[in-house]
């Protein structure tokens, strides 16, 4: 009982712990994608700009699946979501607050990686230099239409032989990478922002209210697993009568079988119980086949 | 006992996050093999389409089916699906629910497969390469070049060293080309699956929760039955050994006083246990011959009573014993030597 109480305070702690582990482990890891991904723009017209806004919006997508498939708390929410109301009322505020912690933890991992993309530039600089005013830069502007395309689309591949020694390759370039840069960081600080005002202001509105989803949600949770536990314990029980039960009718048609002579032996008493009566090649034979082709069923009354 | 319960209990807890550990390690190992294989396209028109397709799809078939056999419970579903019903009917439904966790998982490796080689892109651009639209994206304007020419020049993409037609159409656009499209597949692969996982897991709550409990359980039940059988087995036959054993001893002991007429040795009283541990065995010779013996003529797997054994040789197969017992004698019975 007192390693039951244990495990329950583990748990109970431990809860929200996991859950932000796991968040931080997935952000860790959409960096390590995206460095150790390598990112090569096609340099060409119509293609650039797909590829580059695919690479900046399908892996946060990806993510944000990921977030929400590996947190065990999305199961629980939509098991209490659906389940038949039966004896136990429902509560939609609980359910709001387990949608809306399950929500923000999935959304760290994406944030991570759009901001991440804006502030190194790649992807804006492949999608959006074909739609830069190539009067800006000189080495553009006396380009004919036709062409200037091909060129502006050419500007991410820095050792194309065209761009190898252009300027204003640079030039387009570092301000195409000058306006990621300010868009990833005003994101990352509006994101900022909300987050601090969201995290003050809570108390202002429905503390109570909050307290209360938040117990009983952490309720709900623990409840979920202490049930996997006792059934885990009861299988096992369960599985322990029934092979009890199956040796001891083994033994009860042996008997009937063989009219042995009470035993009547001092020798190792202890032992004879663990052999239960099975005392013989051709019997443990017979136990392991009617194991086999006959298994008792499953009643261990 | 105890100690084994709590064994037992970390395992069942455990089961389940030892197998997806198991996943885990399967899923890294992919990406290892990956980077530590030497991919070498042969750069020849009708080979690169087998050869990049080849390395594509066969490892991760490879890898699924590995991933079948190193998963424990594939046995267990064996025998649960082959074993004859008995006085315990079979749930088709418990059979469905295993084979669905050991596929999921047996899934991961070669999905990070696929996805590690679209993303890296050497394999469609080995299997493509003489696909790239030329009109597009470099001169077609090549007239004195037959069409097996241009589909031998094309095939040398992905080998720039021996790449002989720039005119035809430039090495980094042809290989930039199929590197998008190749990473566009992979991000898309790597959507779907991950769609298709989550659908997975959210819908069933939605469903068919209660039907999935029920399965659950039992297919745990099944496992850890199968485990307690295993030990009770295990200790059965330690206890039938060791009486086995010990009754072989005294039959030695016993048969060497009769035979060689001598009172037995009376243990002093206060020898103890050790004096006990030694069956009547206390001289170089008689050992000797316990061990020769234990050689040429191991006892019947037939324990009894405290009584002498009375037969020699192995209990056959179909020879339940049915029949009354004798009446034992308290003397030795003869014993063959050979």
């Amino acid at each position: 009982m007192d390693r039951f109480r244990m495990i329950f305070q583990y748990f109970q702690s431990n809860s929200e712990s996991v859950m932000n582990g796991i968040c931080g482990l997935l952000a860790l890891a959409s960096v390590k994608m995206y460095t150790s991904f390598d990112f090569s723009c096609p340099c060409l017209p119509q293609y650039n700009m797909a590829y580059g806004l695919g690479i900046m919006f399908v892996p946060p997508v990806i993510l944000f699946l990921c977030g929400l498939i590996l947190n065990r708390q999305s199961l629980v929410m939509l098991e209490e979501w659906r389940r038949p109301q039966g004896r136990r009322k429902k509560d939609v505020a609980v359910i709001r607050y387990m949608c809306s912690s399950i929500m923000q933890r999935a959304m760290v991992a994406p944030v991570v990686w759009i901001i991440v993309t804006l502030l190194d530039g790649k992807c804006l600089i492949c999608a959006f230099s074909g739609s830069m005013d190539p009067e800006k830069f000189v080495g553009f502007a006396n380009v004919s239409t036709a062409q200037v395309q091909q060129l502006l689309a050419k500007v991410p591949c820095k050792d194309d032989e065209l761009m190898r020694n252009n300027t204003s390759r640079k030039a387009v370039s570092r301000y195409l990478r000058c306006w990621s840069q300010a868009l990833g960081w005003s994101i990352l600080l509006i994101l900022i922002i909300a987050a601090f005002l969201a995290r003050w202001l809570r108390p202002c509105f429905n503390q109570t209210t909050l307290l209360q989803a938040r117990h009983w949600s952490n309720y709900i949770d623990i409840e979920q697993k202490i049930f996997e536990e006792t059934c885990c314990e009861h299988s096992r029980l369960f599985a322990h009568k029934c092979i009890l039960h199956f040796f001891e009718s083994m033994q009860q048609e042996i008997k009937l079988h063989s009219f042995s002579l009470p035993r009547e032996g001092e020798g190792a008493e202890g032992e004879e119980d663990l052999l239960r009566g099975i005392t013989d090649q051709d019997q443990v034979n017979k136990l392991l086949k009617t194991w086999y082709y006959e298994k008792p069923p499953l009643d261990v009354s | 006992m105890d100690k084994f319960r709590m064994i037992f209990q970390f395992f069942q807890s455990n089961q389940e996050s030892f197998m997806n550990g198991i996943c885990g390690i399967m899923a890294l190992a992919s990406t290892q093999m990956y980077s530590a294989f030497d991919f070498n396209c042969p750069c020849l028109p009708h080979y690169n389409l087998a050869y990049g397709l080849g390395i594509l799809l066969l490892p991760p078939f490879i890898l699924f089916l590995l991933g079948f056999v190193l998963n424990n419970n594939i046995s267990m579903l064996a025998e649960e699906w082959r074993r004859p019903q008995g006085q315990r009917g079979k749930d088709p439904a418990v059979l469905r629910y295993m084979f669905c966790s050991m596929a999921q998982r047996a899934m991961i490796a070669p999905a990070v497969w696929v996805s590690v080689t679209l993303l890296d892109g050497k394999c469609i651009t080995c299997a493509f390469c003489t696909s790239v639209p030329v009109e597009t994206l470099g001169n077609a304007s090549h007239p004195y070049l037959s069409k097996e020419e241009i589909q031998r020049v094309l095939a040398r993409i992905p080998c720039k060293e021996i790449y002989n037609g720039q005119q035809l159409i430039a090495n980094e656009v042809a290989v930039r080309y199929l590197r998008c499209i190749s990473q566009a597949l992979g991000w898309c692969f790597v959507l779907l699956m991950t769609t298709l996982a989550f659908l997975v897991r959210s819908l069933r709550p939605c469903f068919s929760q209660a039907a999935f409990l029920k399965s659950r359980y039992w297919s745990h039940y099944i496992d850890i039955e199968r485990k307690l059988f295993d030990e009770t087995c295990a200790e059965h036959a330690r206890s039938f050994a060791k009486v086995c054993i010990q009754q072989f001893f005294e039959g030695m002991s016993t048969d060497l006083v009769a035979a060689r007429c001598h009172l037995p040795r009376k243990v002093p009283a206060d020898a103890g246990e050790a004096a006990e541990k030694l069956l009547g065995i206390t001289d170089q010779g008689t050992m000797n011959m316990a061990l020769k013996s234990w050689h040429r003529c191991k006892p019947p797997l037939h324990l009894h009573p405290p009584a002498l054994s009375n037969g020699n040789g192995w209990a056959g197969e179909g020879q339940p014993p049915t029949h009354p017992s004798v009446p034992r004698r308290e003397t030795a019975a003869y014993y063959s030597w050979v």
